[in-house]
């Protein structure tokens, strides 16, 4: 069915199509509207579901996380500094192998206060052990949610499909929302190994040794450090399941065929910006222009899976490129942007070893004006690997004063 | 669910079958201990658990060992009603009657827990949920908690607590809950028969219990329970219920009413080495307000 929505519409279209049944979830922008949609559909009876209005995100998490436990799909979403307070729930979930799904409407953190977008909510998690997605535009948010109910389950791993807040939240775009008849063909019924039941009792998540332990039956259990290493391992394997979940929805739907990164314009290219969510479809105007005005074959890298980050793919998108430049949306502070300095390492081993440079931009929803990240990327494209020495500093664009 | 109908487990008709098995990780004299083996036979099979962080997680084992036969879900310390929350709300979907039961203990109830708690309370969830009150954070060596009484030694108020015991029974009760009623792990068969008849009301159950730590108390092994029936006895911690607003003592404080006298309550204070640095003249003022309440319950109940 095609239809015009807001993004936040989109994504509670996709959830109420993946047929999530505990939704749980605290009011804060530019996430409100999303599960505002969501409590609209089950009080109208269109979505059969339990809603639990929490008091705050951590408890949101919480009931997210006794739902699965109890064999029940569930569904939360937050933003920015409601992210910051559902951590420790965040991390616990992955440690728990939880196959949840949150969107995260991506808005910078304060202090001091700000609504806007930037990606620095979503980027503060990316090492909590959940796989996280971004998605560049309406058709991506209910794509990406499908698949991803669909990976979290088959991994065991939680998964965040992330969107910018108000470029994608708050805006109306045309998309497809598939039938219901065909996601249940995609999408299983809900899954979780270790289902607390009375009549198989599990004390899950009890206190792990630092070593080996033996079971009753003389059985060697893991250690903390063999169970985080499983959650490493598969969640690396995780990159070709994602791929795989991507080619069945392809098949059933005909939409997809990039799960990973999506390339643009970067065949002949010397040049890529690389970039996350709608950024990197504002740089398909300024790709455009450099190769039009001046002769720059550049192109652009959506990176769509940042977490497992995946290296070898975004090496061989790269290798032979004369200059990579990464825009983003976040920063390690003190140091430099994040997805910089995963690009950079992908890179390490190329030869030759593509120039890399680092741009910061929009953080706090700062204007993001095509007509300066033109200049910026053209005057990198001209000087790249032209400096005596490269500095790996990252440059500031649009900074007011 | 009436009142009056019920009636009283003893020794010798409570449930032979063990849920918690022997051998476990509590200290000597664990009142704790007592009340999980009792509290599981009331609760029966069909029930889950939700836990945060306390001696009750020490208590049902390492990985991969578990010390009793209940499915439990151990969750993040601030979080424990909230995840008992999800758990009922997956029950209520896969139509299922279990009965979810957050165990937790005083700092993650009165503390960290609290705002979780109260939200729970509020949306009306049907769990029961269980704080044992130890008075003070024991798991990690004997830290004051927010009930924690006035006087207190601990290894973080080392010349007494300033501050006076939070009522969280009472925080509890102004949120109007379907059951609230206060326990003492001294009388364990009391604490079966609330938690049974808990587990036939709808709507949210809470049970606050005494709960005496031999070695956080400065108390010996053996006299955990003699330490946990002065409290009672001697009126300074009372049994009560209070079922749809209405509030009555019950169980042993029940019979307190047509005492004539109770034993002083320095006999309670005492037995116990964390009372060291309690003066005279505040063990006079704590007299004077258990005699102040008892009369006021005289007045009321008889």
């Amino acid at each position: 069915m095609n239809t015009i929505e807001s993004g936040n519409v989109a994504a509670a279209m996709a959830v109420k199509l993946a047929r999530a049944e505990v939704i749980a979830a605290y009011p804060i922008t530019p996430q409100t509207p999303l599960t505002e949609k969501l409590s609209e559909m089950i009080d109208r009876g269109e979505l059969d579901a339990e809603y639990v209005a929490v008091e705050s995100e951590h408890s949101a998490l919480a009931v997210c996380i006794g739902a699965a436990s109890a064999g029940v799909r569930p569904f939360t979403a937050t933003s920015a500094n409601g992210l910051l307070y559902m951590s420790e729930q965040v991390h616990w979930a992955a440690g728990a192998r939880l196959p949840l799904v949150m969107c995260v409407v991506n808005r910078g953190v304060g202090a001091p206060w700000t609504v806007w977008n930037d990606h620095q909510d979503a980027i503060s998690q990316r090492d909590a052990g959940w796989i996280q997605l971004f998605v560049k535009d309406h058709q991506e948010i209910m794509d990406t949610t499908l698949k991803a109910f669909r990976l979290a389950e088959e991994v065991s791993i939680p998964v965040m499909v992330c969107y910018d807040g108000y470029y994608l939240s708050h805006t109306y775009m045309p998309f497809d929302a598939p039938e219901q008849e065909r996601v249940d063909r995609f999408l299983p019924p809900f899954h979780y190994a270790h289902t607390l039941d009375p009549s198989h009792p599990e004390n899950l998540n009890s206190v792990t040794m630092p070593d080996t332990r033996t079971d009753v039956h003389g059985e060697t259990a893991p250690s903390y450090m063999d169970i985080r290493h499983n959650l490493h391992r598969e969640m690396v394997q995780a990159i070709d399941r994602l791929e795989a979940i991507d080619a069945a929805f392809r098949e059933l739907f005909g939409r997809g065929g990039h799960p990973l990164m999506e390339p643009w314009r970067c065949d002949d290219a010397e040049f890529v910006i690389v970039a996350m969510g709608t950024l990197a479809n504002q740089f398909r105007d300024v790709v455009e222009r450099l190769r039009e005005q001046d002769g720059i074959r550049a192109g652009v890298l959506a990176i769509h899976l940042y977490r497992p980050f995946p290296n070898d793919r975004v090496q061989a998108a790269l290798a032979g490129v004369r200059g990579v430049l990464v825009y983003e949306k976040a920063l390690s502070y003190g140091n430099q942007g994040p997805l910089y300095g995963d690009v950079r390492s992908a890179l390490y081993d190329c030869e030759p070893r593509p120039a890399v440079e680092n741009f910061i931009v929009g953080l706090g929803g700062a204007g993001i004006r095509t007509g300066e990240l033109y200049r910026t990327a053209r005057q990198a494209c001209l000087e790249i690997g032209r400096q005596e020495t490269p500095d790996d500093a990252p440059h500031w664009v649009g900074l007011g004063v | 669910m009436s009142t009056t109908a019920a009636k009283k487990t003893t020794a010798v008709s409570l449930d032979a079958e063990e849920y918690a098995h022997p051998g476990n990780r509590a200290c000597t004299g664990c009142t704790l201990n007592t009340l999980y083996r009792v509290g599981l036979k009331a609760l029966g099979r069909d029930c889950i658990f939700a836990v945060p962080p306390s001696c009750l997680t020490v208590v049902q084992g390492l990985y991969p060992i578990s010390s009793s036969q209940m499915p439990i879900l151990n969750v993040t310390f601030a979080s424990t009603a909230a995840a008992a929350s999800g758990i009922r709300a997956a029950m209520k979907r896969r139509g299922k009657k279990t009965q979810v039961v957050a165990w937790a203990g005083d700092g993650g109830t009165a503390d960290i827990g609290l705002q979780a708690l109260s939200a729970a309370i509020e949306r009306g969830e049907d769990l029961i949920y269980i704080c044992y009150d130890n008075e003070a954070y024991m798991n990690t060596g004997v830290q004051r908690s927010g009930t924690t009484p006035k006087g207190t030694l601990t290894n973080n108020t080392l010349s007494g607590k300033a501050e006076a015991k939070k009522d969280v029974p009472a925080i509890v009760a102004a949120h109007r809950p379907a059951y609230v009623a206060t326990c003492s792990a001294a009388f364990p068969l009391d604490f079966h028969d609330k938690l049974l008849k808990a587990k036939g009301i709808t709507g949210f159950k809470y049970i606050h219990i005494h709960t005496p730590c031999p070695p956080g108390w400065g108390v010996e092994d053996r006299l955990a329970i003699a330490v946990g029936k002065a409290a009672v006895e001697s009126g300074l911690y009372d049994l009560y219920e209070i079922e749809n607003g209405r509030f009555r003592l019950s169980g042993p404080s029940q019979k307190l009413l047509r005492k004539k006298k109770l034993p002083p309550v320095s006999d309670y204070f005492a037995m116990q080495g964390r009372f060291k640095a309690l003066d005279d003249a505040y063990l006079q003022a704590v007299q004077q307000e258990v005699d102040d309440k008892w009369a006021g319950y005289r007045e009321r109940f008889l």
